[in-house]
């Protein structure tokens, strides 16, 4: 049924003759554009080209617009050019591809390279503005609907808020507990390492307590949930907005603010520094099994060491920046899902996005904590 | 063996479908011959979709067997399938369409991955395609999440068509189209079928489309063809099944319509 297609051209005079024979369809095109670029020459040369389409076995809507095409290139001229022989079965598909292709659009001029690298930098600083109202947007709308709440305790979603309880806070424990064990572990054995050399080992239980307290584990657990939870948080908030589930709840009368986030943003406050207290314990139980087979310091020695290194105030540093961390990767996991457009794309982009967002805005609150706390002396 | 592959593009045995518990498809059996445009109905639910989707080798099945244009199909990494895969279009119901591509290189694709062709031979092509189907070279810089229903239908057509393959699968092609396009879009299948000498396969509940532009129907009821034959033989059909479809009181009033 595949026959192999020829391109047959014989010039009289000013005619040519062009006959195509075989099979002109998609599984030949490579032929095909070969045959109909060496005729060019031949039919620009001429002016009247005749296509002969007796020959033609086969044809598809490829074959016959490569056909039309030489025909359009004699027409384009002023010169004419005709089809004879068509069969019956052919002519329905030349008559379609006869009409396409006649409005192309004027090709948009590709703008210079540099303009376009400035106008990204503009949109780039523009989107950050952007970026800052749609975060004070969202901390509104959450502050009124925590309002809302509180004027009549009923319309919180219990059912809700106990569902991401559970998924962000229960099922992140065991992962959250192994992550920050090594971190502690780690710590502590670098601490015994080098410490070592200059006889102070005693204080890497000083080092390790204070670190994991202030800073460490709150920061590391604050990390992994942006990572774990705000990137679920994106992901289901943006199918949602695809699939028009947000828009339905909003014609219900209902607002996305008290169904959907207020339960998932009131979760992670509740849930991080449950977490990163966890956290923090299993880096101190970390240090303190490397403290007793690397640095040979028993556990009642370094419980004791500990007690007297660290105080409340360690804790309480740490404990108090967990509920804003919280706050912040969840407004910022909510908004950009609620920013994800139609394609599966933009879902993956915005989730990127809010994972890397969360992440760095943590670590810069974290650095403002430091300042705030180092100011009024604890 | 030799005579039925030339006469027949599809042929399903005896086919098994069930997920389960429940069996949706009871050794079904259906052929489908080279160059008709065969309407599928049946109840929503029914397993049309189902027996689609199986015959193009999507859902597994318990047992029967399946040719398409003599490829014997099995999953969608069996090479029987895969050089199936090369003969068919297909139109699903959503319209599938890579978000992430624009309409023009949605269209593009098939002719990309199967073809060495230069870029303006498939630009030219991509276009040619859309217009058949009634877009315009407009549309092809658009994503799919900027399209409408009925435009995202043509795009899916013009993709499905893109390589002309003799055999292409619609799921619901008119539903969701208002009857002008409805209508062109039977005229359009009826075009490529008389031209390419296409084998439709058609899943459809457009009473309009199974009396204009197919030549036969199958009815599938209780996960068996319970009827098959051109429209004249089904509206005459005993079976209770296809008398409450085709005589219930919408079909009626759209049947006089017509008269």
């Amino acid at each position: 049924m595949n026959s192999e297609p020829l391109l047959l051209a014989t010039p009289s005079g000013d005619v040519l003759k062009l006959r195509p024979e075989g099979s002109w369809t998609a599984a030949n095109v490579t032929t095909l554009e070969t045959l109909s670029h060496s005729v060019g020459a031949d039919v620009d040369r001429s002016r009247v080209v005749t296509l002969d389409m007796s020959g033609v076995s086969a044809l598809d809507t490829l074959g016959a617009w490569v056909l039309e095409k030489l025909s359009r290139r004699v027409a384009s001229s002023g010169r004419s050019a005709e089809f004879v022989g068509l069969a019956d079965q052919f002519s329905g598909l030349m008559d379609e591809v006869r009409e396409v292709n006649r409005h192309t659009p004027a090709p948009t001029a590709k703008p210079n390279a540099v303009l376009l690298s400035l106008g990204d930098l503009g949109k780039a600083t523009v989107g950050a503005r952007e970026d800052i109202t749609i975060f004070l947007q969202m901390l509104g709308a959450l502050f009124m609907a925590m309002i809302g709440v509180l004027r009549r305790p009923r319309s919180l979603r219990l059912t809700s808020l106990v569902y991401q309880l559970y998924r962000i806070g229960w099922q992140a424990i065991p992962i959250v507990a192994l992550i920050t064990f090594l971190i502690g572990a780690i710590i502590a054995q670098q601490g015994f390492f080098h410490f070592r050399r200059f006889g102070a080992e005693s204080y890497t239980v000083d080092m390790v307590g204070i670190l994991v307290l202030r800073e460490l584990g709150v920061l590391i657990v604050a990390i992994m949930v942006a990572g774990r939870s705000g990137s679920a948080y994106t992901a289901e908030l943006g199918s949602m907005k695809m699939r028009e589930e947000i828009d339905a709840l909003s014609t219900m009368g209902l607002d996305p603010v008290d169904v959907l986030i207020l339960p998932r943003v009131a979760a992670l406050v509740i849930a991080l520094p449950i977490l990163a207290f966890i956290g923090s314990i299993a880096a101190l139980y970390g240090g303190g099994l490397v403290a007793q087979f690397y640095g040979d310091m028993g556990p009642a020695i370094y419980i004791a060491r500990l007690h007297e290194a660290v105080s409340v105030t360690h804790f309480e540093v740490g404990i108090l920046k967990a509920p804003f961390m919280a706050l912040v990767i969840g407004i910022v996991a909510c908004s950009e899902g609620l920013r994800v457009k139609g394609s599966a794309e933009s879902l993956g982009r915005q989730t990127t996005t809010s994972v890397v967002k969360s992440i760095f805005l943590v670590i810069m609150l974290d650095g403002l904590f430091a300042i705030f706390f180092a100011s009024i002396g604890m | 063996m030799g005579e039925s592959q030339e006469q027949f593009a599809i042929r399903v045995r005896d086919l098994v479908v069930g997920f389960g518990r429940q069996t949706v498809l009871d050794h079904l059996s259906l052929d489908v011959r080279k160059g008709e445009i065969l309407g599928l109905v049946g109840a929503s639910g029914g397993g049309k979709s189902v027996l689609m989707r199986t015959i193009i080798g999507l859902i597994p099945r318990r047992s029967g067997a399946i040719e398409v244009m003599g490829h014997e199909i099995g999953g969608t990494q069996n090479p029987g399938t895969q050089g199936a895969a090369a003969t068919w279009g297909i139109l699903f119901q959503q319209g599938a369409l890579f978000s992430s591509l624009t309409v023009r290189q949605n269209v593009q694709f098939p002719l990309r991955e199967n073809l060495v062709l230069s870029q303006e031979l498939m630009d030219e092509i991509a276009i040619a395609k859309l217009e058949m189907v009634g877009l315009r070279a407009q549309d092809a810089d658009k994503y799919p999440a900027e399209l409408s229903g009925g435009m995202t239908k043509r795009v899916a057509l013009a993709r499905a068509l893109a390589l002309d393959p003799p055999i292409l699968f619609l799921d619901e092609p008119t539903s969701g189209l208002d009857p002008i396009a409805a209508g062109d879009f039977d005229a359009l299948i009826g075009t490529l079928q008389k031209t390419l000498g296409l084998t439709v396969f058609m899943v459809t509940h457009d009473l309009a489309s199974l009396t204009t532009v197919c030549d036969r129907v199958a009815a599938l009821a209780d996960g068996k063809i319970v009827a098959i034959g051109p429209m004249r033989d089904l509206l005459q059909s005993e079976h209770p099944w296809v008398r409450a479809y085709f005589h219930g009181k919408r079909s009626q009033m759209l049947q006089h319509e017509m008269r």
